[in-house]
């Protein structure tokens, strides 16, 4: 394979800016969203599922919305803030979402859990009503091949219901 | 996937200026394009990053509805005015993909997008739409997914759109730009029928940019509805679909629109059908018989021929809803 040529006029200077921290832009123009956060990063929140926008377990917030990284090409998100599962806690303080998916037992593998946390921040974000079919509808484009389904929802309605007064 | 120039438009007329370059290709949400490159489906030589072009507006005219060709999915979903005035939009684009996708992906790359047929998407196949002249892997292959309607011996691929069918029922047109200026395409014609020509998607030419999609104003419009039958719940695409819009008078059909996802290689309008309901008493009878027009010349394969009698009850169950049986 030919080495790739990374022509992005003008694009040199900008980085990713990740968790509020900022790194290099891969030079291979290719790089999606999530190869940059697994591989340049070292952030290995973000799990490479089906990389093909299919499984959500790539899932990270960008200017805090929920959207797949493998769908997204590094490049073009350079400047724009993005947020993984690693910058959900606070210190040690657990996010809301990150407490109750524990405490309600929101998981059993762990691997689409990173993708589950971010899509549940969006979808929060996003006003989701106190309604767990509304919710299971909201979180469809994350897969469990668990079946923790039911503990993640309960927990995501945790939150909504201490959230909403 | 093959390497790639990448630069960003910040202005239409540099993107239009970009594209009219062979092997160019606009970057919007890039939900398809990336997948198609990882696949080695697409290789385009340069993509064109459309996103700061100022055309993500939701613009409620007096004439009817301006969605700009970025605004997402997602922004269009939620709009209060669309979903009190055009439901059948709103219900459309709520039952598209994922909520990921739906803020990744932007309604002129909608249009765009490609057909999910297996075998367009595996290069291990031969496949007219994606290499013209190489023959149709589905047409005797695994054809449960594909078209009834519309089809040819080179290709049943179905179009993939939920929302493309919404709005061709509510004569939508596509406004193009180009160094020549601007044009309309209606939606109906803009996708077009795969013929000997496969390959040949929509009406769109290489060096024009969407620069929105308007939706006439109209009373029917706010009483419609997007009916979408799947194999799974959510997050899959229509095995068949319904775009419906109802207005009834005293028990009788004052108008109707019907256009029909799933089935055909385009969004399809059934105006025959629209026809012969008009003037008809709203009742199952007349839905029955108005879904009997629709699928009338449908030609169906070894594996899809139940998407017939599918769409047939999902239309009468559309109207329904819509219109009540009394």
């Amino acid at each position: 394979m030919n080495l790739p040529q990374a022509r992005r006029q003008g694009r040199e200077a900008e980085a990713l800016i990740v968790n509020a921290k900022s790194y290099a832009l891969p030079s291979d123009i290719r790089v999606t969203l999530l190869d940059a956060l697994r591989e340049s990063c070292g952030l290995t929140g973000a799990k490479k599922g089906c990389d093909h926008g299919a499984c959500g377990a790539c899932t990270v917030l960008v200017e805090g919305r929920r959207v797949l990284s493998c769908l997204t090409l590094a490049a073009a998100v350079a400047g724009k803030p993005v947020v993984t599962v690693e910058g959900l806690a606070n210190g040690d303080e657990l996010h809301p979402l990150q407490a109750a998916f524990i405490e309600r037992d929101g998981f059993q593998c762990g691997y689409c859990t990173p993708g589950q946390l971010c899509s549940a921040v969006g979808l929060i974000a996003e006003g989701a009503p106190r309604n767990a079919e509304e919710v299971r509808e909201r979180m469809s484009g994350n897969l469990c091949r668990c079946g923790a389904y039911p503990n993640i929802v309960a927990a995501i309605m945790d939150v909504l219901e201490a959230e909403q007064p | 996937m093959n390497s790639f120039d990448y630069r960003r438009a910040s202005t239409a007329e540099e993107a239009i200026g970009a594209v009219a370059a062979n092997g160019t290709v606009l970057f919007a949400g890039g939900t398809t394009l990336l997948d198609l490159m990882k696949l080695n489906v697409l290789g385009p030589a340069r993509l064109v990053d459309v996103n700061a072009l100022p055309l993500a507006e939701i613009e409620i005219r007096d004439e009817g509805l301006r969605i700009g060709a970025l605004a997402r999915m997602s922004d269009v979903a939620v709009h209060p005015e669309v979903a009190r005035n055009y439901p059948v939009i709103a219900e459309a684009l709520l039952n598209s993909a994922s909520p990921q996708i739906r803020n990744m992906a932007s309604i002129g790359g909608n249009l765009m997008q490609r057909t999910r047929c297996n075998y367009y998407r595996d290069i291990a196949w031969p496949c007219n739409k994606r290499q013209p002249g190489s023959g149709c892997a589905a047409v005797d292959g695994e054809n449960r997914q594909h078209a009834v309607l519309g089809v040819s011996e080179s290709c049943i691929a179905t179009h993939p759109s939920d929302l493309a069918v919404a709005l061709v029922a509510l004569d939508a047109v596509v406004r193009v730009s180009s160094a020549k200026g601007e044009r309309v395409i209606p939606l109906c014609d803009f996708h077009l029928l795969p013929g000997r020509t496969p390959h040949l998607e929509t009406a769109l030419a290489d060096e024009e940019l969407i620069v929105a999609v308007d939706v006439p104003a109209s009373p029917i419009a706010a009483r419609s509805h997007y009916l979408k039958i799947r194999d799974r719940a959510s997050y899959e695409f229509a095995l068949v679909s319904v775009a419906a819009a109802l207005l009834v008078e005293s028990g009788t059909v004052h108008d109707c629109r019907l256009a029909l996802g799933g089935v055909a290689t385009k969004p399809w309008r059934v105006p025959a059908a629209e026809d012969a309901l008009r003037g008809q008493p709203a009742a199952p009878k007349s839905y029955e018989a108005a879904a009997e027009i629709a699928v009338q010349g449908a030609q169906p394969g070894e594996r899809n021929a139940f998407k017939v009698e599918l769409v047939k009850r999902a239309i009468v169950r559309a109207l329904t809803h819509l219109g009540g049986s009394s």
